[in-house]
C-alpha cells in the first residue's frame, strides 16, 4: 500500500474542480488510458491573463486525480505568468508531498498546465522551445527532452528516479541502458548540473519535518561533505532534533583544533544558507 | 488508513485469509508446553516428531498423497523454488523447461533465473478466456526438457487449468511436471494418487494458516536436489528444525480445508456468483476476466471500463472492503497485471480490474454491502475519467 499524505488522500476523496468547462480559453490534455493515466486540464483566463477558472478529468490513480485537484486549486485566480512557474515539485509539495514512485502524476500535472497554456497562447501543443530528440520509451511514448528536464529539475541521478518520475523505463525495460546513458550525458559535466543543486533559500519557507531532514541531508551531502573531503576530512549527520542538527567529525576532521570554527563558520553557515535560518549545528562527540 | 475503525469486509482472501480459530488453538501449546525438538530421544520430543507426522498425514490427506510424499517447507514461494530448482539441478544436462505465462512469479522469475544460467524456457500462451492449448503444449516438448511447471489454478483470475490431461501428456515423455496449487488447495478437489502430477506446491496461508509455513508433494521416486542442506529431517531434503507450530497449523488448516471443499463449491460459490451477477448487472462498464465456466468458486475479477484501479481500491478501502487490482499502479510495476496482458485484455480494462476473492467468513450481506459501496464509486471515477 502506498503511503500517501492526508492531503492526497483527502483531494482524492474530495476532489476539488471536477469536470470541464464548455468554453474553455485553453486544454490541455495528456497521457493516454493504455499508459494508466490520462489528465484533461481546462482553463478560463480573462483579458488580464489571469486564470479564473479551471477544471480537470482524469483517469488515474488516488494520486493523478489528488495532483489533478491540486493543480487547478494552485493556479486558480493567478496570473498566467505566475501559473507558468509552477513545477512538479510545487504540485507534490502542496499535496504534503507523493510516494516517490508516484512522482510521475505531479509531472503530469505540470505538462497539462503547460499545454492548455500553449493551447491558449494558439502555439502547438508539443514544446516548441525543447529539443525533443528521438523517442526513448517506446511503452510509454517518452521522448529524450522530456527525460532530460525532468531529470534537470529535480535533480534525478538513477535510472529508477527517471521512471518514477517520467515512467520511461517502467514497462519492458529496453531503453534502461539508453536512459542510463542520457543521464551519464547530462550530469558530465557538472557546470550543468549547477542549477539544480539544492538553492540558496532567499525567503523563509514553510518546511515540513520531512522536507527539511531532506533537505538537510542533500546539503549535507552536496554541499558540505565535498568540501571538508577535500581537505582531508569528514562529517557524519547523526540526528536532527528540530532545527538542532547533530553532527560528528570524521578523519583529519576528528581532533582537528580547528574543527569548532569550521562547524559554526561553514556547515551551519551552508544550512542557514539552504535549509533554514533557525539552523543550529552542534557536534556530538562520541563516547 | 481510513478504514481504523470500520468493519473490515474482507475478499482478499487469494492474497491471504483469516486464521481459523480451530487452526490457531491447535498452534498454541507449541508456543508453550510443547517445546520439545522433535528429533530428540526422550518422549518430550518425540511426541512432538508425533505431532509433526500427524500434520503430514493431514496434509496428505487434503492432497490424496502419502505422508512421506510431503514436505514442509516456509511458503508456496519456497515450495516453487525447491521443486524447479531442484529438479533442474538434478539433471544437468537438459536445459529446457516449459512454463506459462500466467504463473505466478514464484515460478515465472525462477524460470527467468534458470533462462539467464543457460536454460531455454517456453512460456506458453492462453486465449483471451486464460487457457492453456494442449497442442502447443505438445509442440513446446524437447528430448533435453527437463521441467513443466503449469499452476492448477490462477490467483488472478481464478480459472484453472487442467492440470491432469495436459499432465498426461507431459508424462509421455521423460519430463517432471510441477503443479502450484497454492490456489487451488482446499477449493477444488485434489487428488494425487495415480495422476501425473511429480511435485505440487501448497501454502499455508491461503488456507487459514498462518503466513510463513507451505509445503511440498514429492511423488516417491521423484529425483530432487535437497533444499537446505543440514540435518536428517524431512529425509534429508530441508535440513533444519522443523517449525513445529506452523507444521501442526497447517496441518490443522489442511484438515479443515478437506471437510470445507463442498460448502466452497456450494456455499462461497453462491456468494461469489451473488456479487458477480449484482455487479456485472448494477454497475457501469463492468466486465468478467477470464473463464466463467471453469473458475475457483471464490474468485472473480471483474474490470470497469474508463477507471484505474488503485483509485477503486482506495473508495473501497474508505469503507472498510479489502480488495484487490491488476492495475498499473497498485503492481508496483507500471504495467498492469501480467496475467491479464497474456489474455489481450486490452490494457484501458485491465487498469480498472479488480478481484474479489471470498472465503467461508463471508456473508451475503457482505456482497449486498460490496456493491452498495462500489456503484456509487465507479459511477463517480467513471464522471472524473476524461473517456467516459
Amino acid at each position: 500500500m502506498w503511503e500517501y499524505s492526508d492531503k492526497v488522500l483527502e483531494h482524492f476523496y474530495n476532489p476539488r474542480n471536477m469536470g470541464d468547462i464548455d468554453d474553455a480559453d485553453g486544454i490541455g490534455e495528456v497521457g493516454s488510458i493504455s499508459c494508466g493515466d490520462m489528465l484533461k486540464l481546462y482553463i478560463k483566463v480573462d483579458e488580464n491573463k489571469i486564470i479564473t477558472d479551471a477544471k480537470f478529468k482524469t483517469f488515474g490513480c488516488g494520486s493523478a486525480i489528488a495532483a489533478a485537484s491540486a493543480l487547478t486549486e494552485m493556479i486558480k485566480g493567478k496570473p498566467l505568468e505566475e501559473a507558468e512557474k509552477i513545477t512538479n515539485k510545487h504540485i507534490a509539495e502542496y499535496l504534503d508531498g507523493l510516494p516517490r514512485e508516484k512522482m510521475h502524476c505531479s509531472v503530469m500535472g505540470r505538462e497539462a498546465l503547460e499545454a492548455a497554456i500553449a493551447d491558449y497562447k494558439g502555439e502547438k501543443i508539443e514544446h516548441v522551445d525543447e529539443d525533443e530528440g528521438k523517442l526513448v520509451c517506446k511503452c510509454f511514448g517518452i521522448m529524450e527532452g522530456k527525460i532530460r528536464s525532468v531529470a534537470l529539475e529535480n535533480n534525478l541521478r538513477t535510472v529508477e528516479d527517471i521512471t518514477n518520475y517520467t515512467k520511461a523505463g517502467g514497462a519492458c525495460g529496453t531503453c534502461i541502458p539508453e536512459i542510463e546513458d542520457i543521464l551519464t550525458d547530462l550530469w558530465k559535466d557538472e557546470s550543468k548540473k549547477k542549477s539544480a543543486e539544492p538553492q540558496p533559500v532567499k525567503e523563509d519557507r514553510q518546511l515540513t519535518n520531512l522536507q527539511k531532514i531532506n533537505l538537510i541531508q542533500e546539503t549535507v551531502e552536496k554541499e558540505i561533505r565535498p568540501q571538508l573531503i577535500k581537505d582531508g576530512g569528514d562529517i557524519e549527520l547523526i540526528d536532527i532534533e528540530g532545527n538542532l542538527v547533530k553532527v560528528a567529525f570524521r578523519d583529519q576532521c576528528a581532533g582537528c583544533m580547528s574543527a569548532q570554527v569550521t562547524l559554526k563558520n561553514f556547515i551551519e553557515k551552508k544550512l542557514k544558507e539552504f535549509v533554514s535560518s533557525d539552523i543550529t549545528v552542534e557536534e556530538v562527540v562520541p563516547d | 488508513m481510513a478504514s481504523d475503525d470500520k468493519q473490515i469486509i474482507y475478499v482478499d482472501n487469494n492474497a491471504t485469509t483469516r486464521i481459523a480459530p480451530e487452526v490457531r488453538d491447535a498452534m498454541l501449546p507449541y508456543f508453550d508446553e510443547k517445546y520439545g525438538n522433535p528429533s530428540s530421544m526422550y518422549t518430550f520430543g518425540g511426541k512432538i516428531a508425533h505431532d509433526i507426522k500427524n500434520a503430514k498425514e493431514q496434509t496428505a490427506n487434503l492432497l490424496g498423497a502419502t505422508p512421506n510424499e510431503i514436505v514442509f517447507t516456509s511458503c508456496g514461494t519456497e515450495s516453487d523454488n525447491a521443486a524447479i530448482r531442484g529438479v533442474a539441478e538434478s539433471y544437468p544436462d537438459k536445459k529446457h523447461i516449459i512454463t506459462t505465462k500466467v504463473e505466478h512469479p514464484a515460478v515465472l522469475n525462477v524460470a527467468k533465473y534458470l533462462e539467464r544460467r543457460g536454460y531455454e524456457v517456453t512460456y506458453l500462451d492462453v486465449d483471451s478466456k486464460g487457457n492453456l492449448d494442449p497442442d502447443e503444449l505438445l509442440k513446446s516438448i524437447r528430448k533435453d526438457t527437463v521441467l513443466a511447471s503449469i499452476m492448477w489454478a490462477n490467483n488472478e483470475t481464478g480459472n484453472i487449468h487442467p492440470v491432469e490431461s495436459l499432465g498426461r501428456i507431459i508424462k509421455e515423455h521423460d519430463i517432471v511436471y510441477h503443479v502450484d496449487a497454492v490456489q487451488a488447495a482446499g477449493k477444488v478437489p485434489i487428488n494425487l494418487k495415480d495422476s501425473p502430477i511429480d511435485l505440487l506446491s501448497i501454502s499455508g496461508h491461503k488456507i487459514h494458516a498462518p503466513k510463513g509455513v507451505g509445503a511440498l508433494y514429492i511423488k516417491r521416486g521423484t529425483r530432487i536436489r535437497p533444499f537446505l542442506i543440514g540435518g536428517h529431517q524431512e529425509h534429508g531434503r530441508r535440513g533444519g528444525t522443523e517449525n513445529v507450530p506452523y507444521i501442526v497449523g497447517i496441518g490443522k488448516a489442511c484438515e479443515l480445508a478437506a471437510n470445507n471443499i463442498e460448502n466452497e463449491n456450494t456455499v462461497v460459490r453462491k456468494m461469489r456468483d451473488y456479487l458477480e451477477k449484482r455487479i456485472l448487472d448494477d454497475v457501469p462498464g463492468a466486465s468478467l476476466n477470464g473463464n466463467a465456466e471453469n473458475r475457483l468458486p471464490n474468485t472473480t475479477n471483474i474490470s470497469f471500463e474508463f477507471v484505474e484501479g488503485e483509485a477503486i481500491l482506495l473508495m473501497l478501502d474508505r469503507e472498510g472492503i479489502c480488495a484487490s487490482s491488476g492495475s498499473a499502479c497498485t503492481s508496483g510495476s507500471l504495467e498492469p497485471s501480467h496475467v491479464l496482458r497474456a489474455m489481450g485484455v486490452p490494457f484501458t480494462r485491465a487498469h480498472g480490474s479488480t478481484r474479489f476473492s471470498l472465503s467461508r467468513y463471508n456473508t451475503m450481506e457482505e456482497m449486498d454491502r460490496i456493491v452498495e459501496v462500489l456503484k456509487p464509486a465507479i459511477i463517480k471515477l467513471r464522471e472524473m475519467s476524461p473517456s467516459s
